[in-house]
């Protein structure tokens, strides 16, 4: 029996030493396709001169820049619109309005309201990045056990007190869950931002390298590119399951 | 919908108009520069104009048709693949894990590539649209097929059952809540490729004509097209969970 840790390895690996010896012998040619061994030196070349760190860099900066502004505000709607019933009920409409709009649609408005660089992709980021936040934010306080809200009004702690002391931890698990989905989906505006238009981060490496006819290049940006989305996700998912134990499952199934 | 339930709707639809009013104001006011901001009236006028014309029309069938092929194929092709993988054990145990790895991989990020082997082209938008809109689909089949009720495979192997009867029979009517919930999570994706596509490559649809609307500042017409966008978003979402409901009606009655 084959162990599964290795099980999960064989088939990568299998895939890239069948495609380096298919490339060998037919002495690919080719503006699309890499052997997988160009691929690796050109890797390693981008990651000595630099240039794929200062891309990294300043996507990383656009994504969580994006994250931060478009969470608080999400954040900051979801629980009033969790506290307050009417005021939720009143927005309905105005949200459901704005909500479905793709965020890429945005990007021409912000291209000539902002120009290019980071201040448009940030804020498309930023509207892309409030909606799951503002809608399980929603969620999540409005399921708060209705007891703790009594004892809340019990101990006469005051609005802001209440949302510190009760309503935030209480809907802390939740809350994280959609700042990890939140998270994930900074990294892919991002980078389709940089993709589509603007002229800086690791989308627009990709596309210089794929305009220069470097195979190799491209696709070990694209490799880099999906290494970042593996690790930002394992690396949310492990910091939930630490910071909330069991209490991180509630959610997970929404 | 009861009384103050429709009571509430009014006053949320007040709002929300209260809110166009306020854009209207901060448009006339000239708070912000109309090469930006053109007031709702202009926005709807360029609307009007634009369908009137036809101009509008065909952009928006072209980014349909674009959206609709992609995710068709993607829906077919994921289906399918996911029930190949998610049936056999040993499939899931050697495949699963590197589609895992590819499932936070921004799908942008093939457009590069799909652009190196097709070039600019319709095929390359079907290639990017299809390819992003695969992975909700492929993932939620999977899942939906290995956690299929272990008693019903037992059942159909006491029924001397053969694999496709399986599938058809038990597999994918019990996975169906997870398939059609990723088929709703890509039509979302499917439309926001479509525009990314249509910007990059110049093809006929919405995305290339609020780029042009951008590119020579003809706010009324960039507004229209992204409103027009929205509605896209919003009727397909609507309309994937009326589906949705409809189709998994069966379920709730029997549990």
């Amino acid at each position: 029996m084959i162990p599964e840790r290795f099980k999960a390895f064989l088939l990568p690996i299998a895939i890239l030493a069948i495609f380096e010896i298919w490339a060998r012998v037919a002495h690919l040619q080719s503006d699309s396709l890499a052997p997988p061994s160009a691929i690796a030196v050109a890797f390693v070349e981008a990651f000595q001169d630099g240039s794929m760190l200062t891309a990294t860099r300043d996507t990383l900066i656009s994504a969580f820049a994006g994250l931060s502004i478009g969470g608080a505000v999400g954040l900051a709607f979801g629980i009033a619109l969790g506290i307050f019933h009417i005021f939720d009920r009143l927005m309905e409409v105005t949200i459901e309005a704005i909500r479905p709009i793709p965020s890429i649609a945005l990007l021409p408005i912000a291209l000539i309201a902002l120009g290019f660089g980071y201040r448009m992709e940030i804020v498309i980021v930023a509207f892309a990045c409030v909606w799951p936040i503002l809608i399980l934010t929603r969620a999540a306080v409005g399921g708060i056990e209705p007891r703790l809200i009594e004892v809340s009004r019990a101990l006469r702690l005051s609005p802001v007190d209440r949302v510190r002391k009760i309503i935030i931890p209480a809907a802390l698990p939740r809350i994280f869950l959609a700042f990890r989905l939140a998270a994930g989906i900074a990294l892919i505006v991002a980078v389709t931002v940089e993709i589509a238009i603007n002229p800086i981060g690791l989308g627009a490496a990709i596309m210089t390298a794929q305009q220069a006819l470097r195979p190799d290049l491209m696709l070990a940006y694209l490799f880099w590119i999906g290494l970042i989305g593996y690790l930002l996700n394992t690396g949310l998912m492990l910091a939930q399951r630490h910071l909330f134990g069991r209490a991180a499952l509630v959610g997970d199934s929404a | 919908m009861n009384r103050p339930a429709l009571y509430w709707r009014a006053a949320s639809f007040a709002v929300a108009a209260g809110f166009v009013g306020l854009w209207q104001l901060i448009a006339d006011q000239r708070l912000v520069s109309p090469v930006f901001l053109p007031g709702p009236d202009r926005a709807w006028a360029s609307l009007v104009r634009g369908f009137a014309s036809g101009d509008l029309l065909d952009k928006l069938l072209g980014t349909l048709e674009h959206m609709a092929y992609g995710w068709l194929v993607a829906s077919i092709a994921g289906i399918a693949l996911g029930a190949l993988i998610g049936s056999s054990r040993t499939m899931r145990s050697y495949v699963a894990p590197s589609l895992e790895f590819l499932r936070p991989l921004p799908v942008s990020a093939v457009i590069p590539v799909a652009i190196a082997m097709f070039g600019l082209t319709q095929s390359m938008a079907l290639f990017v649209i299809a390819f992003g809109a695969i992975w909700p689909m492929l993932l939620a089949t999977i899942h939906g097929f290995s956690a299929v009720e272990p008693r019903l495979y037992e059942v159909a192997r006491s029924l001397h059952m053969s694999r496709l009867a399986i599938i058809f029979k038990i597999a994918l009517p019990s996975a169906s809540p997870d398939i059609l919930a990723g088929m709703r999570l890509s039509v979302t994706v499917a439309l926001i490729l479509s525009v990314v596509c249509e910007i990059l490559a110049g093809l006929d649809g919405l995305g290339h004509w609020v780029l042009l609307s951008a590119r020579a500042f003809r706010s009324a017409d960039l507004f229209a097209g992204v409103m027009l966008l929205g509605v896209i978003g919003y009727l397909t979402a609507l309309a994937m969970s009326m589906v949705e409901k409809r189709l998994l009606k069966w379920r709730s009655s029997g549990h």
